[in-house]
């Protein structure tokens, strides 16, 4: 269903982007003057909050620059990409979905990781099961729900199982980050194994549990710049945002790592 | 074999049924009266349809209506049978399925039930439809079945709603002929809801005719249609009716005019009364005719109306004449009209001799 | 005159053969109208050609797949013995009783249709599931939870499916009338009986096709399911929420599956539509 919507919103960018794409690539011409320019950028939905602030600062910063977002699950956004849909940046929030759009060569140069999330386990406020360990999670009477090993918490999940060798037994292996949190907060699951910044978002909903395993198991997010956009400068300069001293700060309150390599 | 007996008020937005009706056991009895009478309403309180505002009815001695009691016996319980206009086969089931129907709901066991139910079908000319769904009959056939249906059960009192309305013309009179058997030679006590003076004449013992909810003329069936006293009756009957108060010679019309008449032997001068007269005793004239006629009136030609072998002229009131012709029938040959050569709208002379003139006391 | 018409038209309506010339539609009628259709075929097709038909036996061999055929399809199918089970007297009620509020009633029991299905699985998990109105009174004195557990996945699904059964239901009952009733009645039939021998079997075109549409519905159910359900192998992951996460790592697997889902509701509408509509001729 939620491909149907993804679709319809991917063919009606198409549209958008005939009509506003051509406007925007003449303003280009005329020079960096650029006023009532657009900017497109695809972001995992885990990023949601953060990239919704720094399109804020960005547009303060760059008077006449309208930031659009289309925030989803980062592979619903990779074949968007790949199916011709108009972005000008793309922020994956896992290396694999990346690579579907790199290895079409629909990323100038290579992508850069920006930050890492890590797993965490949100229980309900106050921890009334007293959740302290990730082993805690299999025990019989704690109520599981994780991602499905499809989807990157899901293998990241399955990667701290396999590092621990703790076999754990969860009533629901559900698609996204979003539908554990939410089992989770209504009190239908006492645990559920989702990011770090999942559980920063909703503060005083749930409260997280740190576990040292979740070391085996870093999440990197890429971004990069789409080689069919028509504002490669604009683009460009995003990404040195998100990148920079103002993105890292961010970034970081919300929860997110740094990575290893900067 | 059960008689009935009722007397009910059901008010509805459009009229007020308001009757006290009877019939014997074995009597057929037609109701007759123009749409919206309370005909179907007066056939819904007898099937126990529907509940009556007041009143109470009777079938033989049993109470199945009574509003002060609070009783209702539901329809299921009354042992009375209906037959609409449309046959309403139940169109899951064979002809012979439909008819063992009742008997079965009874508690019949399947094979006397169907046993009856084929006895039934040859009785109306239907054996070999027994095996047929509705949807493989014709009209006429689905009303013999359906006839078969109603009667299967072995209802105290049948109902019959314009029986005929729905058939075609050629199917017709088979099943007046079968419903005079069935019905009215086999004694079986019925009312029988119709627009046909054909049908009444034919199948029914006594006429009852129902206008806004209310009786407003009974009796034998030939005496009502021969000798109607409410215009619904003559209209049906075929005859032309004038209503107003006897007088010495005729009936003296409510505006004044008088028509020439020859009176009953009950008519009172003074009272209520109708003059009555069958559209071919009048004759049609361009000029005003002399001579014996006492009833001659100028009229404005409204309608011509061809029947099966005669024209009906249909008359208004014209300016310098009465009030009373206005609807009034001549009936006249194909040759006359040629030889008249008018259309609507022309003025022309109607006479009716006073011999042809009956008057009738008209009661209230 | 006018005895004649209902048998002369029963007549024509018979006679629909290739003499008819079918006047009343107007020739551009069939822009639009190829257009709606291609709206709904078309991607069916376009899935098909996408599909990597090598693979497909593997594909849609696999456990998973299997284990959610399964699923997918006892579900349904108990939902919809449910939908009938619950919503047929539900529907003899709206068609037939004089109860006021009867109204306001017949919009509620709509109230899925225009729902977005992950509304109502999120109105689900609020009653019945462990911290609801019912769910909390079941878990503390039976000791059951329903979130997470097939039956969660059948109560889903009976509540996306249900208002297909009401309405196409009542629409049945309300076209048949209550003449035969009433016929039924006058020929010694108790309620219960005129329900069984008469209202029943002339409203079975209509409760068939019915079923029809809320078994569709129930297989291709996924918001509602997701949101109420989870989603388990073999206890409430359904072919549509496989399908879902199939695309998250293999297209072709994901495309398949839908493939499944178009032969499986396909299936159900061809053999069962026709004999539920020739009940109406």
């Amino acid at each position: 269903m939620r491909r149907m919507l993804g679709a319809v919103i991917a063919g009606l960018g198409l549209v958008l982007a005939a009509c506003g794409g051509g406007s925007a690539g003449s303003d280009a011409a005329e020079g960096s003057g650029a006023s009532d320019q657009t900017l497109t950028v695809f972001a995992a939905a885990s990023l949601t909050e953060t990239f919704t602030e720094l399109g804020k600062r960005f547009e303060t910063d760059h008077p006449g620059v309208t930031v659009r977002f289309n925030f989803a699950g980062s592979s619903n956004l990779a074949q968007q990409i790949v199916s011709g849909a108009p972005a000008d940046v793309f922020a994956s929030a896992n290396t694999k979905q990346m690579g579907v759009v790199a290895d079409k060569a629909m990323i100038v140069g290579e992508p850069q990781v920006f930050v890492t999330n890590r797993l965490q386990i949100a229980v309900a406020p106050g921890n009334p099961k007293g959740v302290a360990s990730f082993a805690d999670l299999a025990e019989p009477e704690t109520t599981l729900v994780v991602c499905a090993p499809q989807v990157p918490c899901g293998s990241a999940t399955q990667k701290v199982e396999q590092a621990t060798g703790v076999d754990l037994k969860p009533v629901s292996e559900e698609p996204d980050v979003r539908s554990v949190l939410g089992k989770v907060i209504s009190g239908n699951a006492d645990a559920g194994l989702v990011y770090v910044t999942d559980v920063a978002a909703e503060k005083g909903k749930v409260d997280g549990v740190n576990f040292p395993e979740a070391e085996k198991a870093i999440n990197d997010y890429p971004i990069g710049v789409v080689t069919s956009s028509k504002n490669q400068e604009l683009a460009t300069q995003f990404v040195e945002l998100v990148r920079g001293e103002v993105g890292a700060k961010v970034l970081e309150t919300a929860g997110f790592g740094t990575p290893a390599g900067s | 074999m059960t008689g009935f007996e009722l007397a009910v008020k059901l008010h509805r937005p459009e009229f007020t049924l308001d009757v006290a009706i009877a019939a014997e056991p074995g009597e057929v009895l037609a109701v007759l009266g123009p749409n919206g009478a309370g005909k179907s309403t007066l056939l819904g309180v007898l099937a126990g349809l529907l509940r009556p505002d007041s009143g109470y009815v009777r079938l033989g001695e049993r109470p199945v209506t009574d509003t002060t009691s609070g009783l209702l016996v539901p329809p299921h319980r009354r042992g009375v049978g209906l037959l609409a206009q449309q046959g309403l086969l139940f169109p899951h089931l064979t002809a012979l399925a439909n008819v063992a129907f009742g008997p079965r709901a009874q508690g019949m066991r399947k094979a006397a039930a169907e046993e009856r139910a084929r006895r039934l079908l040859a009785e109306v000319d239907a054996a070999e439809f027994a095996g047929r769904k509705p949807a493989k009959l014709s009209g006429g056939q689905q009303q013999r079945v359906a006839l078969a249906r109603a009667l299967a059960p072995e209802p105290g009192v049948m109902l019959l709603d314009e029986p005929l309305a729905a058939l075609d013309v050629d199917a017709t009179p088979a099943m007046r002929a079968l419903l005079r058997r069935m019905i009215r030679d086999a004694k079986q006590t019925t009312v029988l809801v119709t627009h046909s003076a054909l049908d009444a004449l034919v199948l029914a013992d006594r006429v009852v005719v129902l206008t806004a909810g209310r009786v407003v003329e009974q009796g034998p069936t030939r005496d009502v249609l021969a000798r109607p006293r409410s215009p619904f009756a003559a209209r049906i009957a075929g005859l032309n009716l004038v209503s107003g108060r006897a007088c010495e010679g005729g009936l003296r019309t409510d505006d004044g005019p008088m028509v020439f008449g020859r009176g009953d032997a009950d008519v009172v001068a003074g009272d209520r009364a109708v003059a009555v007269f069958p559209p071919s005793s009048v004759a049609v004239h361009i000029e005003r005719p002399d001579g014996s006629p006492r009833n001659v009136v100028p009229v404005v030609l409204a309608a011509i109306e061809p029947r099966a072998d005669v024209v009906r002229l249909r008359a208004s009131a014209s300016a310098e004449g009465p009030e009373w012709v206005d609807g009034l029938a001549a009936d006249v040959t194909p040759a006359a009209v040629a030889e008249l050569n008018v259309e609507p709208g022309a003025g022309l002379w109607f006479a009716v001799k006073a011999t042809e003139v009956a008057i009738h006391a008209a009661g209230g | 005159m006018t005895a004649t018409l209902p048998a002369q038209a029963d007549a024509e309506r018979k006679a629909h053969d290739r003499h008819d010339i079918g006047i009343g539609l107007p020739r551009w009628l069939w822009l639009p109208a190829v257009a709606a259709f291609t709206l709904v075929a078309l991607p069916v097709v376009g899935l098909a050609l996408e599909a990597d038909w090598a693979r497909m036996p593997e594909l849609l061999l696999s456990e998973s797949a299997l284990t959610a055929l399964r699923l997918s399809l006892e579900t349904a199918g108990i939902s919809t013995l449910l939908c009938v089970l619950f919503g047929g007297p539900l529907a003899a009620i709206l068609a037939r009783s004089r109860l006021p509020g009867l109204r306001v009633l017949r919009s509620l029991v709509l109230l899925p249709l225009v729902l977005p299905p992950v509304v109502g699985g999120l109105a689900l998990l609020f009653t019945v599931g462990r911290t609801g109105l019912i769910g909390q009174a079941l878990h503390l004195w039976f000791g059951i939870t329903i979130p997470f557990t097939t039956a969660a996945v059948i109560l889903a699904q009976t509540f996306v499916a249900m208002p297909f059964l009401v309405v196409s239901l009542e629409g049945a009952l309300r076209t048949a009338g209550q003449r035969y009733e009433a016929v039924a009645a006058t020929l010694g039939a108790s309620a219960g009986l005129v329900f069984r021998r008469v209202t029943v079997p002339l409203v079975l075109p209509g409760l068939v096709s019915g079923a029809v549409l809320a078994f569709a519905r129930a297989m291709g159910e996924f918001g509602a399911t997701i949101a109420f359900a989870g989603s388990l192998e073999g206890t409430t992951r359904t072919l549509p929420l496989l399908v879902y996460l199939e695309r998250e790592v293999d297209i072709d697997s994901a495309i398949a599956l839908s493939l499944m889902i178009v032969v499986v509701s396909l299936l159900v509408i061809v053999v069962l539509r026709p004999r539920g509509a020739e009940g109406l001729r």
